[in-house]
């Protein structure tokens, strides 16, 4: 690991401020993906801006059927939060990694990272949540942008997801036993105006929502609804742990899976 | 440089630490707490599982100026003064859950973190509870069943092999 120097602020101001004055400096969640990356020197900032030490970006509120999660909160906070409120969230956060992963990696991390296995970019695309910023307030729907990439700019943090809760939901996820990532994951969350599937683990260009299974469930919410649909492998990922037509089966697997659960 | 002070086992301890220096480094290397293991450095094997203000991290992934202030628990503070071993150690021993004993810090520290929020976790729960921490010597089976000892159950009805 290169060296560089650590910024502990206690504002989101301070902390922007921190990012805006060095074009090097790069912001620090929990360091579950960053501190790996920098060993393997794939990145080398100068300065890292922790986040753990901003108390507005802490913790979990509920109001009028949304769940806020401040961007700098640890999985394994957000998995016992949400567990009344929203238990399809607080089971998908309980099973990211291992608990000692869960005790520092945080939803602001996950949701910039945009890992194509990660967890919690289905969850926040399957509830249209809202991704907000030290500047903006961005529709998980515009926020995704492809592998690891979103739409947030440089020395842009997420301070805060909102997520609004369904009325039915679930999230299947089938876990690559090594890194203990998705393999492929489905959430499957039911809305009064709608279901939405959001699928991660799986595509080429990353999480994404499964229309035909949306327009099928939002008809009929039940795991018969999507007998005869399937998601094409054409630009499925592909590696040793499973072909793009594997992929594009376990898409419809766990997508039934969830709707089963949650039903 | 930067002076990074903490509390580790209830003494309060610092040194001298960079920017990047990990919390496992400075453990080991400033303040000489060399039971914390470096198995893999990559986040996976649990070794150098150690609780920072009440909760277990790893700590090979986590920067040491990040603890600045913190409480600080690692295997050096789980037994007694005269050595004599906590409940969790002593399980460990009877039930055999170590062989080579170089993961053995962090599942003691992983363990003693699931029986504050858990103090009588199903079989289940102990397997999954673990599975940050690699052990490539046991098989886990008697880990599991130290754990089931260390928290008062019966470990008969765990399968022999
Ligand atoms: C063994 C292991 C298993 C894991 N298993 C899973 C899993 O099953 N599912 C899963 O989803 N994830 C998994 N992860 C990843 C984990 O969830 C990470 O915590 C997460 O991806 C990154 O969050 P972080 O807070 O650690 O971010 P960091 O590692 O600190 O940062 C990651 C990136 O995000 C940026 N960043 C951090 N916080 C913010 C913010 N608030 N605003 C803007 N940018 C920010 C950083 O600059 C960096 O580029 C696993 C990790 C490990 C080590
Ligand atoms: S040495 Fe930290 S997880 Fe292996
Ligand atoms: S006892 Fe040897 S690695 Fe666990």
């Amino acid at each position: 690991m290169y060296n560089f120097d650590v910024e502990k602020p206690t504002s989101i101001a301070d902390a922007v401020a921190a990012l805006a004055s060095d074009d090097e400096a790069q912001a620090l969640g929990g360091g579950q993906t960053l501190i790996p990356t920098l060993k393997q020197r794939l990145a080398s900032p100068s300065k890292l801006v922790s986040l753990s030490g901003v108390a507005e970006m802490q913790g979990v509120s509920t109001d009028g059927g949304v769940v806020s999660i401040g961007g700098a909160t640890p999985h394994g906070v957000v998995a016992a939060e949400v567990a009344q409120s929203y238990p399809a969230l607080a089971a998908l956060a309980g099973n990211i990694g291992d608990p000692a992963v869960r005790n520092r990696g945080t939803i602001g991390g996950s949701l910039a990272n945009n890992d194509p296995a990660a967890c919690y970019p289905a969850a926040a695309l399957a509830s249209g949540a809202t991704i907000v910023t030290n500047g903006r307030e961005i529709a998980a729907d515009d926020y995704f942008d492809g592998l690891f990439t979103t739409v947030l700019e440089e020395g842009e943090i997420v301070t805060q997801v909102r997520l609004p809760v369904p009325e039915a939901a679930n999230y299947q996820k089938f876990v690559q036993p090594a890194s203990r990532f998705a393999l492929v994951g489905v959430f499957v969350a039911k809305f009064a105006d709608g279901v939405r599937v959001a699928v991660t683990g799986a595509s080429e260009d990353g999480v994404f929502r499964w229309s035909e299974a949306e327009a099928a469930l939002s008809a009929n919410f039940s795991a018969d609804a999507l007998d005869g649909l399937s998601v094409a492998a054409d630009g499925m990922m592909a590696d040793i742990h499973g072909s793009k037509a594997y992929r594009a089966h376990l898409i419809g697997v766990l997508t039934k899976r969830a709707v089963a659960a949650a039903a | 440089m930067t002076k990074v002070s903490m509390t580790v086992n209830g003494k309060a301890a610092s040194g001298d630490a960079e920017g990047r220096t990990l919390l496992s480094s400075f453990l080991r290397e400033e303040l000489g707490f060399t039971g914390t293991h470096v198995g893999c450095d990559t986040s996976q094997c649990g070794a150098c599982v150690v609780h920072v203000n009440g909760v277990a991290v790893k700590s090979c992934t986590m920067l040491a100026v990040e603890a600045e202030g913190a409480e600080v628990a690692t295997i050096e503070g789980q037994a007694a003064p005269d050595g004599t071993l906590n409940t969790i150690q002593q399980a460990f021993q009877d039930h055999h859950g170590l062989q080579c004993g170089f993961c053995t810090p962090g599942m003691v520290m992983s363990t003693a973190a699931l029986l504050k929020e858990n103090p009588k976790p199903s079989e289940q729960e102990i397997r999954e509870y673990l599975e940050g921490n690699i052990c490539r010597c046991t098989g886990y089976h008697n880990i599991v069943k130290a754990i089931m000892a260390a928290s008062g159950q019966d470990v008969s009805a765990i399968a022999a092999e």
